[in-house]
């Protein structure tokens, strides 16, 4: 198939940056996008242009590098994927596709699509961990009985691959569908409750400072998010929130 | 003190600020929509205007109005921080606008809707305080051997021009939508979020948001359509 792509070109995190057409003629539709991107980077460098700089690593959906603004929707049209998971079939013959970088004050961009997303590791550095004695007698975690409603809860909070989408669908840029699954594999298990309160009031802490928005709740964070976490989790980060101002010591 | 401070300047606690005090004007529509359906009694007036009266002089009324006033105050410059931070989180916008798939339509738009609400409580404040403070009431009567200002005739003049009939109309419209997605949303931001409840939550939400506003609006439009009077006539007040 015949696609026309705009494509968001910036040369570095301090140039402007505009949008740039090109053509691609023969994109097979069994291609991945990924792909249909390899294949427009190929002709550029035979061409002597600059390639594309994108993000990607596993290729396998699970890793969350890739962060692609494709036509109006973070990793593009299809639900409950990411943009390496989504295939060229997707689209038709004679589209025209734009491709823009996430856009958050807390994402700033590096170069062309890719984006700088170290404002999720600080804030999972503020307390998205438990802390365990490692002393040489360990104590195995499932020595600890979890009920299984809680126990499938925090396994799918802790499906986050924070790949970002939520920040870049959401009209506020706001980054607390990532929180609250963070906070949530935790808050729901036994062993992350130790630590909860200052876990949820560091986290949130650090997710104001990086200049993330707040929630409206709109759910176009769920939406868009390629591993389904609900919004349920972030009435749970509230939960929690409010919990822990209210009863807390530290803070 | 300094921890509710804390709490309440971060992101989760300015929304909570707007989901206590949304709930606290959800529940202030319920008080104001009852004593405004006195209008309506066809008695020219007299229900409202002795409700009225009773309102102004009880010193627990003139203290909720304080607090009514504050949560007003509270929810509009708690709703504009809110909009300011949530502008700055993203300097730079998308070329094409975003196609994400949101719970309701309404909620992208609390912002706008909340601003065509605050020009409408402008123009209805000034409408009520104006023969407080600025006009002599057209009409008095008499209540308890004091005189005082008709304020029914007043509302029934009000709407007999179509107008503000329509004006009253659409801006009931627009707090419906806004009280759309405000009730489940305020519910949500509390933590208050279970497969158990949030069906009951949303349920009466949609009912609140459609049964409140068409009630208020109903008001204007039969005072128009019925030509509901009050004993200073109809011409009063214009």
């Amino acid at each position: 198939m015949k696609l026309t792509l705009k494509v968001w070109r910036q040369k570095d995190s301090k140039a402007k940056g505009q949008i740039e057409s090109y053509q691609l003629d023969d994109v097979s539709s069994h291609m991945s996008f990924l792909e249909m991107m390899d294949v427009l980077n190929e002709k550029l460098i035979s061409e002597g242009k600059e390639p594309v700089a994108f993000d990607h690593d596993c290729r396998e959906g699970i890793c969350g590098m890739c962060s692609m603004y494709i036509n109006g929707q973070p990793h593009g049209p299809d639900s409950g994927t990411t943009t390496c998971q989504l295939h060229m079939r997707s689209f038709k013959d004679g589209d025209t596709i734009y491709i823009e970088p996430w856009r958050s004050a807390a994402f700033p961009v590096v170069k062309d699509l890719v984006v700088d997303r170290s404002s999720f590791e600080r804030i999972q550095q503020a307390g998205g961990f438990i802390s365990v004695n490692t002393s040489g007698n360990t104590q195995d975690a499932n020595a600890i009985p979890v009920p299984k409603a809680d126990a499938d809860k925090a396994f799918d909070a802790a499906t986050c691959i924070g790949c970002g989408a939520c920040v870049a669908a959401c009209k506020n840029a706001s980054a607390m569908l990532f929180v609250s699954a963070k906070v949530s594999q935790f808050a729901l298990l036994p062993q992350g409750k130790i630590e909860a309160k200052d876990r949820v009031q560091n986290m949130v802490a650090q997710m104001d400072k990086e200049g993330f928005g707040a929630c409206t709740n709109t759910g176009a964070c769920e939406a868009e998010c390629p591993k389904g976490i609900s919004l349920e989790n972030i009435a749970r980060l509230n939960r929690e929130y409010i919990a822990a101002s209210l009863t807390s010591d530290e803070h | 003190m300094s921890w509710i401070k804390n709490t309440f300047s971060s992101s989760i606690g300015k929304k909570l600020l707007m989901s206590i005090t949304g709930i606290f004007l959800i529940v202030f529509l319920v008080v104001h929509l009852t004593g405004n359906l006195l209008l309506l009694k066809g008695d020219e007036g007299v229900a409202f205007n002795a409700y009225a009266h009773f309102m102004k002089h009880n010193p627990l009324i003139a203290a909720s109005e304080v607090i009514l006033f504050a949560g007003f105050l509270l929810h509009m410059i708690d709703g504009i921080m809110l909009w300011v931070s949530n502008r700055k989180a993203r300097p730079q916008k998308y070329a094409v606008p975003n196609k994400s798939k949101t719970r309701n339509w309404v909620s992208k738009l609390m912002g706008p809707f909340g601003m065509v609400i605050l020009v409408f409580l402008i123009l209805h404040l000034y409408q009520f305080f104006r023969f407080k403070f600025f006009v002599e009431p057209p009409s008095h009567i008499e209540i308890d051997g004091e005189k005082v200002a008709d304020l029914a005739s007043i509302v029934y003049a009000q709407f007999k021009d179509l107008t503000w009939v329509l004006f009253y109309v659409v801006s009931m419209g627009v707090v419906g939508f806004h009280l759309y997605h405000g009730f489940a949303s305020a519910f949500q931001t509390l933590g208050l979020s279970h497969s158990k409840y949030n069906k009951l939550i949303n349920g009466v939400g949609i009912a609140y948001s459609v049964i409140v506003p068409l009630a208020f609006a109903l008001i204007p439009i039969l005072i128009k359509v019925m030509c509901i009077c009050g004993p200073g006539g109809c011409t009063a007040g214009h």
